[in-house]
């Protein structure tokens, strides 16, 4: 029998559970009874996420452990132990609680404290630090009866800890010592610029200040006073000024550590001893300690290959950063500060919407070296791209920082990446792994997802992994054209752009100056759409007539025979009887087939080309427009009955939808669109399987987009909560338009959403902090379409010259003869093939 | 035998679009390019949808050839031979269309 080794190891963080994760699924598992020791109350959380835990995330969720992970695998974890000697002779782990546990191989995973300056007073009531769930709770209760806040350290984590004061509702300070913010990361423009965007949200931020004291305060629990003389009150004072290995245990046993801290590994992740491992922030490799968790898990990675028997080495890692600060997208990368000699600075600056971006390049311009980018960081994949893989620039580097015209940013050719280049940095897959993929089999997004994992966490690079797959596959002889069709090279949004920007007004326009041929059934509609969506002329204008879908076309829905059903608007679902009974005449005296239609309104089945206008008379004059469910528009606004009527209704549901199908309808869009509003969360109406759905809740709107029904499900992402219905609406105005300039052709926005670069984040950094610029001309745009709407019945039945196409044929009164009915049920149907037949020779006979 | 009919004027066609007409007890599809002055003539009955609604297709080129798209499930048609670009072996019938002092006129060939 195989005797089992022991492994143990110290510290159940980030770091120490990924390598447990993938030690059990790696061959070394069968070799070693594995034991570990966790200082903390609970096993290892999402430290790199921690702020969430004020937004409402428990600890439960933030936890990176499986339930029942060590109990099935074995593992014997000693929780809220920590581990206090090393005995490195007798191989010897001894533990706070007593316990002695014999090793054959360690590892130390002990992470890293963060450092207080030693200022007099720093150990003061209220003086905390930002790094456990048990800080987290501690400030938040120390803010409970607290009106100020100050930072100690202008660093990445002082300015998410500043953050979290400020959402706690403290006045919030930040002191840094240094004289920028982030000064490890940014240069000095950046750190400029960046200082105005964190003020401008309201905090205070003090750079060059060292504090000498804290003492008792006046107003406040504390005060805090400085080598210049000044001082500064608050309640809570929140050390963010770094970080420090633990490395005693191993100072203790005499393991090597370095001259300020860290311990010594080498590319194997080895300390001095042969059988004692470090990983993550308490290992200090070349000098360097990564306070990333990245990096650390590349360590972690590289133990489980050792001890499974392969070769592994941890070679340093890359450094670059991009985050979100306060809302303020921050991006380093590289030698951000043009330290390499002879490097070239390319900056670019626009105060107006408080940009900074900066490109370091190589003497010779063909390298990216780094780059700085300040509130806005939609290039930072690129760019990290050519930087790590040393990718020849172009020849003007400039192009990659300067605003594009367009709203796409600058996108790197998926050719022009090594095999190694990573894609997806969640899941650390390779370019070389997606190819591996394609070439076994998998020609779509969702193929690949599940085959690599890639873009399946953040989604930040669906369209890096998707114009990767576009060019494999063209290589491997796919037809993977992104054009719309034959006549014009571009895609839908391209055309969208084109038609916006050149004020193009009609498709004959579009096709002289971008395209070739006569256009066909694909183009023409797409064009036509965009051209509704952009200036709303009525859609039967001569010009735009031949342009139209078959529904447009004669605004009713074809069915199979040739014949059209007709759909009434009825907002909201709500209807009163005398108009109900006025649809029902109109359906009895026309012999309509006659359904209720899933968005609460009644469809009217059967009727010929040259009855749609008589009919439309009636239906106009008894006070109905049209319902444009002909159309790639809005459809309707279902709503559930609300709190005129439920007795759990939190608010009145059917005036919203009610007022929101009256401010949408006739919108053209890439394709139909459906909105649902429910009067509380139970959820009557199912808003959350629609394009845009609203629930009440007690504080207010909640919006949820992009769900859909039908033929793929998806359920809405949660948007926005508690809104008023001003800022509802603002929302929606800039949510469509958006929809309308970007997506494809017959793309739905469930589609749109899961295709678009950055995803629900993404949406919102556009919609609601108008990351793009573009909210005011979105809602402009929106404006038109409201502004001009009208009931296309009405005008093509007042113009003559409209209304003589309605005729089956252009020369006789006769109708269709092929069109035939059967009764079934007590209404009409189409007569199928056989019936038809038996009608034509009854009628010879 | 076969003779040209006239059968509307010019300004009844829809200009990049198409009407139908009754021709001897015939469903006629007219299409009308008037940037190219072209009038095709196409049977008004879609073989796949089993209709009568050609007339009421979008229109446009595929490949350099005049085309037709069904309304009810989009095969093209050419509008000079009537052959199916999906499937050769289906043919709709085509008729010769001439345009003289703005009427229109068609010339039923009976099979
Ligand atoms: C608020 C915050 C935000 C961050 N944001 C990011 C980010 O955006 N991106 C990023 O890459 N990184 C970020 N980090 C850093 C990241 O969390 C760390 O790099 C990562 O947690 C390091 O993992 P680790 O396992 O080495 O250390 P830790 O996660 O600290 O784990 C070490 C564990 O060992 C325990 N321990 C120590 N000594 C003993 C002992 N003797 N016996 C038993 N147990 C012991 C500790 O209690 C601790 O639970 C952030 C950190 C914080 C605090
Ligand atoms: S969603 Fe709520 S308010 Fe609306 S009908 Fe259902 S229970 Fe009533
Ligand atoms: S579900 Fe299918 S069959 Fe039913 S109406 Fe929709 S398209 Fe037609």
């Amino acid at each position: 029998m195989n005797i089992k080794k022991t492994l143990v190891v110290i510290g159940n963080g980030m770091v120490g559970q990924h390598f447990l994760a993938n030690l059990v699924a790696s061959p070394a598992n069968e070799d070693y009874e594995i034991v570990t020791f966790c200082e903390e109350p609970r096993p290892a959380y999402d430290r790199v996420h921690l702020s969430a835990f004020f937004s409402g995330k428990t600890a439960e969720d933030l936890s990176l452990v499986e339930p029942g992970f060590f109990e099935q695998h074995g593992i014997t974890i000693y929780m809220g132990d920590k581990a206090v000697k090393i005995c490195r002779e007798s191989k010897t782990v001894v533990s706070e609680k007593g316990i002695t546990i014999r090793y054959d191989k360690l590892v130390l995973a002990t992470g890293s404290f963060p450092f207080v300056p030693p200022v007099p007073g720093h150990d003061r009531a209220q003086c905390l630090v930002y790094r456990t769930i048990e800080d987290l709770e501690a400030m938040a209760a120390a803010a409970k009866n607290g009106k100020v806040g100050v930072v100690v350290g202008g660093g990445l984590l002082g300015l998410e800890a500043a953050k979290a004061l400020q959402d706690l509702g403290l006045k919030t300070h930040v002191v840094e010592f240094a004289p920028r913010l982030m000064a490890v990361q940014l240069d000095e423009a950046g750190g400029a610029m960046l200082r105005r965007k964190i003020e401008n949200l309201g905090v205070t931020v003090h750079t060059g200040k060292n504090t000498s004291l804290i003492t008792d305060g006046d107003q406040c629990v504390n005060k805090m006073c400085f080598a210049d003389g000044e001082e500064l009150e608050t309640d809570i004072v929140l050390f963010s000024a770094g970080i420090r290995p633990r490395d005693d245990i191993a100072r203790d046993c005499a393991l090597d550590v370095g001259p300020r801290g860290g311990i010594v590994i080498n590319n194997q992740c080895l300390t001095s001893d042969p059988d004692i491992y470090a990983i993550g922030e308490c290992a200090l490799w070349n000098g360097m300690i990564y306070g990333l968790v990245a990096p650390g898990y590349a360590m972690a990675r590289t133990v489980v290959a050792e001890l499974a028997g392969h070769t592994a080495s941890f070679t340093g890692a890359d450094m670059s950063t991009k985050l979100k600060l306060m809302g303020v997208d921050v991006a380093s990368i590289g030698d951000a500060h043009a330290k390499t000699p002879g490097a070239l600075v390319y900056t670019y600056q626009n105060g107006d919407s408080e940009v900074y971006k900066r490109l370091v390049v190589s003497e010779d311009k063909k390298q990216l070296l780094g780059a700085v980018l300040v509130g806005e960081a939609s290039g930072y994949g690129t760019l990290l791209q050519y930087c790590l893989n040393g990718i020849e620039l172009p020849e003007n580097p400039d192009a990659l920082i300067l605003p594009s015209r367009s709203d796409e940013p600058v996108v790197l050719g998926p050719d022009a990446l090594p095999m190694s280049a990573q894609i997806c940095s969640c899941f650390d897959v390779t370019k070389g792994a997606v190819c591996l993929a394609i070439e076994a089999g998998c020609t779509t997004i969702d193929a690949l997802k599940s085959a690599t994992k890639a873009s399946t966490g953040c989604g930040g690079c669906s369209a890096l992994l998707k114009s990767v797959m576009n060019s494999e596959l063209a290589k491997q002889g796919f037809e993977v054209n992104t054009d719309i069709c034959e006549h014009f090279s571009y895609t839908r949004q391209d055309l969208s752009n084109l038609v916006r920007v050149e004020e193009i007004k009609t498709f004959t326009g579009l096709l002289e100056k971008h395209g070739k041929g006569r256009g066909c059934e694909i183009c023409k509609p797409a064009v036509g759409s965009i051209l509704a969506s952009y200036w709303n002329d009525f859609v039967l204008k001569t010009e735009h007539l031949g342009l139209q879908d078959t529904n447009d076309n004669f605004l009713a829905n074809m069915q199979k025979d040739g014949t059209y059903s007709v759909v009434p608007r009825i907002a909201g679902g709500e209807i009163s009887p005398d108009m109900l009974i006025a649809l029902g005449m109109v359906g009895k005296k026309y012999n309509l087939y006659t359904k209720i239609t899933g968005g609460q309104r009644v469809d009217l089945f059967g009727a010929r080309v040259d009855q749609l206008p008589p009919i439309w008379k009636e239906l106009i004059d008894a006070g109905f427009e049209s319902g444009h469910a002909y159309g790639k528009s809005l459809r309707t606004v279902k709503s559930c009955v609300g709190s005129n009527w439920c007795r759990y209704g939190l608010d009145d549901s059917v005036g919203l939808a009610i007022e929101l199908e009256n401010r949408y309808k006739g919108l053209r869009s890439p394709h139909k669109i459906k909105f649902a509003v429910s009067g509380c969360t139970r959820e009557c109406a199912e808003a959350q399987s629609k394009d845009v759905g609203i629930i009440a809740t007690e504080s207010g709107w909640n919006l949820y987009v992009c769900g859909n029904g039908g033929m793929k499900p998806r359920h809405g992402d949660l948007f926005a909560t508690s809104l008023d219905k001003e800022t509802l609406i603002k929302y929606i105005d800039r949510f469509l338009s958006f929809y309308v300039r970007t997506a494809d052709r017959l793309q739905r926005t469930s589609v749109w959403i899961e295709n678009m670069e950055g995803g629900l984040d993404y949406l919102k950094s556009v919609v609601i902090d108008d990351k793009l610029e573009v909210c005011e001309q979105l809602e402009q745009q929106m404006q038109l379409v409201i502004d001009t709407y009208q009931c296309e019945w009405l005008t093509t039945i007042n113009d003559e010259s409209k209304l003589k196409r309605f005729r089956h044929f252009i020369n006789s009164d006769q109708p269709d003869d092929q069109v035939v009915f059967v009764e079934e049920r007590g209404q009409i149907r189409p007569a199928d093939e056989n019936e038809q037949k038996h009608f034509k020779i009854m009628e010879v006979a | 035998m076969s003779r040209w009919q006239e059968v509307c004027t010019i300004d009844d066609l829809q200009p990049d679009s198409g009407i139908c007409a009754l021709i001897e007890g015939q469903q006629v599809a007219l299409f009308y390019m008037p940037k190219e002055a072209a009038v095709y003539a196409l049977n008004n009955y879609d073989p796949f949808g089993g209709a009568n609604v050609l007339s009421r297709g979008l229109i446009g080129d595929i490949k350099g050839q005049p085309v037709v798209s069904s309304p009810l499930y989009k095969q093209h048609f050419n509008l000079e031979t009537g052959v199916c670009l999906e499937d050769e072996t289906v043919t709709i019938p085509a008729y010769p269309v001439r345009i003289e002092n703005g009427s229109v006129q068609v010339r039923i060939t009976h099979a």
